[in-house]
């Protein structure tokens, strides 16, 4: 009775409830797609790189090694040598390894050269696996496979010619080297999405008549001729190490770090961009912050709405007073009020919420890489309902006991 | 048994020791089944003297017996229900719930009281049985409470605060908002109700005309005194 009351009190201001209902469920929405792209960016970000136990590259930051060898940005202070990256492949801890040779670059795409293995060994999202979506990995010397993104961007396909400048940014083409490409890979969401791979040999082949950068002068070997040379690299940028046991990496790691013939770095990949993270993580916890801001701005137009309300339903409580209501029942009228409004909201704002996600996911890991978990939700957004309805019910309770106030000292004057 | 459904003896009531509203009621008596008006104009006290016999408020000493029961000694939950089970009230306007239907307001009383519920075997059909004698429309049900004329609104607030026969009916000015007809009617079919329901009836209004339908005639000025 007292529930069916309270609902048609809450019908008939059906506009006002509405409209607290609906702001109340978007402030709530903004807060969980934020949190929710929150979280899937973390993963999605975290996950660039997985089952790799170690990156190593010549002396630098962490972070910094990261930036430039997972998500090529930025630039090796230094290569390693190749004696160097042979003696840690060596070591009877490494199973595998990749080299990685950057510096070069096509139209401000960055092109990586590596070997094969790279696409058997390098692991995104929790061990996928980058697959070939046309074509095939480099066979001949000039192949190269492209990133879906450069592919796309470009406008390129299979045998589409290009030419590999030198450097990042810089107008020395190795045009008298030209490409071509074998094979395209499917979409990952990862950096790889815009690099442009190519084979270590190629690297090394492009720079056979170049010295500390510039071309030399007058030598031109021709190509049949560099074909037949031994196209070994000496330099590569990085390297990534999987190791046969997990136990034995902090060895590694530290082996490498100390390692006295050249400076090296190695670096553990989930460590590193966690750290990574905690740098592109501020503006998430911002966006969280305001989400948060905007939740409480809400609960507090909610309780003045519910102020509001009260003096043309001070009537109302006289008529329940008179009835032989208790003020608590008085009370507990309008907090299963806001009670109402919360629960509707929350539904209302989950609706709302996957909804417009299951439209935009597609479009969000299309632009951004950033795979948004819809179906389900989380331990911790049920704590968020919990703690709205709880803080719903709590300020609720500052025109409830004014309503009580009201309701103890109205008596049998009804106020209009 | 005792013979007096309202006992008051020697109630002093004020809102603050600074209040110039100060006022103390010797004693005040009214027998079961009469029917009293209690004649008083605006701001002469007449509602917080409704107030205290209601138990919305609290004497500061002195004793409010009503049916039987010192309702200033019971705990304020008991009194709301003392409430709920012995009175049954009417205000001037604006007695029902706008947004409810018809009878879920005239047996709203019956969800608060235990005693006036058990009275009553079948809730829907004692209200629309009551309507009915109330000159109401058969169709009644079908309205929101807002949906109704003022007259027909206070002829359901009649309606709750007879439903499961409470011995004691309260009107606080019923007829104020009615025009002269309207009044007769509604006060016809009232005092038909009351008598049939063998209720006692305390009615307060500062319209002297209405005296000669009641059993006894008290100015509010004979009953409390001031204390400026």
């Amino acid at each position: 009775m007292l529930l069916k009351l309270s609902l048609s009190s809450l019908y008939a201001r059906l506009v006002t409830a509405g409209m607290t209902v609906i702001a109340i469920s978007f402030s709530l929405m903004l807060y969980m797609s934020v949190e929710k792209l929150r979280t899937s960016a973390y993963t999605s970000f975290t996950d660039t790189i997985s089952q790799t136990d170690l990156i190593i590259g010549a002396r630098a930051s962490s972070v910094q090694l990261m930036l430039y060898s997972v998500f090529r940005i930025g630039n090796a202070t230094n290569n390693i040598t190749w004696e160097s990256y042979l003696d840690v492949v060596n070591k009877e801890e490494v199973d595998w390894a990749v080299p990685i040779s950057l510096g070069d670059s096509h139209k401000g795409f960055r092109v990586m050269g590596t070997n094969k293995d790279f696409f058997a060994r390098y692991k995104y999202r929790g061990g996928q696996s980058i697959s070939i979506d046309k074509g095939y990995l480099f066979e001949d010397l000039y192949d190269v496979v492209l990133g879906a993104g450069v592919a796309e961007k470009l406008g390129y396909d299979i045998d589409t010619p290009l030419i590999v400048a030198h450097g990042l940014q810089s107008f020395s083409e190795h045009d008298d080297q030209p490409f071509r490409v074998s094979g395209i890979l499917e979409k990952t969401g990862t950096p790889v999405d815009n690099t442009v791979i190519v084979s270590l040999a190629a690297i090394e082949a492009i720079h056979v008549d170049w010295s500390t950068g510039a071309k030399i002068p007058g030598q031109e070997t021709p190509i049949e001729e560099i074909r037949k040379m031994d196209l070994t690299p000496k330099n590569i940028t990085a390297a990534l190490i999987g190791v046969k046991s997990k136990l034995t990496i902090f060895n590694l790691q530290r082996w490498i770090n100390e390692y006295p013939e050249e400076a090296m770095t190695a670096i553990l990949p989930g460590a590193a961009l966690q750290e990574l993270w905690r740098v592109v993580g501020v503006v998430e916890n911002l966006l969280l912050g305001i989400s948060i801001v905007v939740i409480f701005t809400t609960l507090i137009g909610m309780t003045a709405i519910m102020f509001s309300s009260l003096s043309e339903r001070r009537r109302e409580m006289a008529i329940w007073r008179a009835m032989g209501a208790s003020p608590r029942i008085v009370i507990g009228l309008l907090m299963l009020e806001a009670i109402f409004i919360s629960v509707l909201s929350i539904l209302l704002s989950v609706i709302l919420l996957f909804f417009s996600l299951s439209i935009l996911q597609p479009w969000i890991d299309y632009n951004y890489g950033i795979l948004v978990n819809v179906e389900i939700l989380s331990l911790r957004d049920m704590y968020v309902f919990m703690t709205f309805i709880f803080a719903s019910i709590l300020v609720s309770l500052l025109p409830a006991i004014r309503a009580y106030w009201f309701s103890i000292n109205d008596g049998m004057t009804i106020k209009i | 048994m005792d013979e007096n459904i309202i006992k008051i003896d020697s109630v002093r009531f004020y809102w603050s020791k600074k209040s110039s509203f100060k006022i103390f009621v010797p004693n005040f008596e009214i027998n079961k089944g009469e029917k009293v008006l209690l004649l008083g104009e605006s701001g002469s006290g007449k509602t917080t003297l409704l107030s205290l016999i209601c138990g919305f408020l609290n004497p500061l000493s002195g004793s409010i017996s009503i049916n039987g029961s010192t309702i200033n000694k019971l705990s304020s939950k008991t009194k709301d229900e003392h409430r709920a089970d012995n009175i049954g009230i009417i205000f001037q306007q604006f007695n029902l719930l706008p947004y409810a239907n018809v009878i879920d307001n005239i047996v709203l009383p019956l969800y608060f009281s235990k005693v006036r519920s058990a009275n009553v075997t079948n809730q829907r059909e004692s209200a629309l049985n009551l309507c009915k004698q109330l000159r109401l429309p058969d169709d009644i049900d079908q309205y929101k409470a807002s949906s109704l004329s003022v007259g027909q609104q206070q002829r359901v607030a009649v309606a709750r605060a007879l439903i499961g026969s409470p011995s004691l009916v309260i009107a606080d000015e019923p007829t104020s908002s009615l025009d002269t007809d309207a009044q007769q009617i509604f006060l016809d079919l009232m005092f038909e109700q009351i008598s049939n329901n063998k209720s006692t009836l305390l009615m307060v209004s500062h319209d002297r005309s209405l005296a000669e339908r009641f059993d006894r005639l008290i100015d509010i000025n004979e009953v409390l005194t001031r204390e400026d």
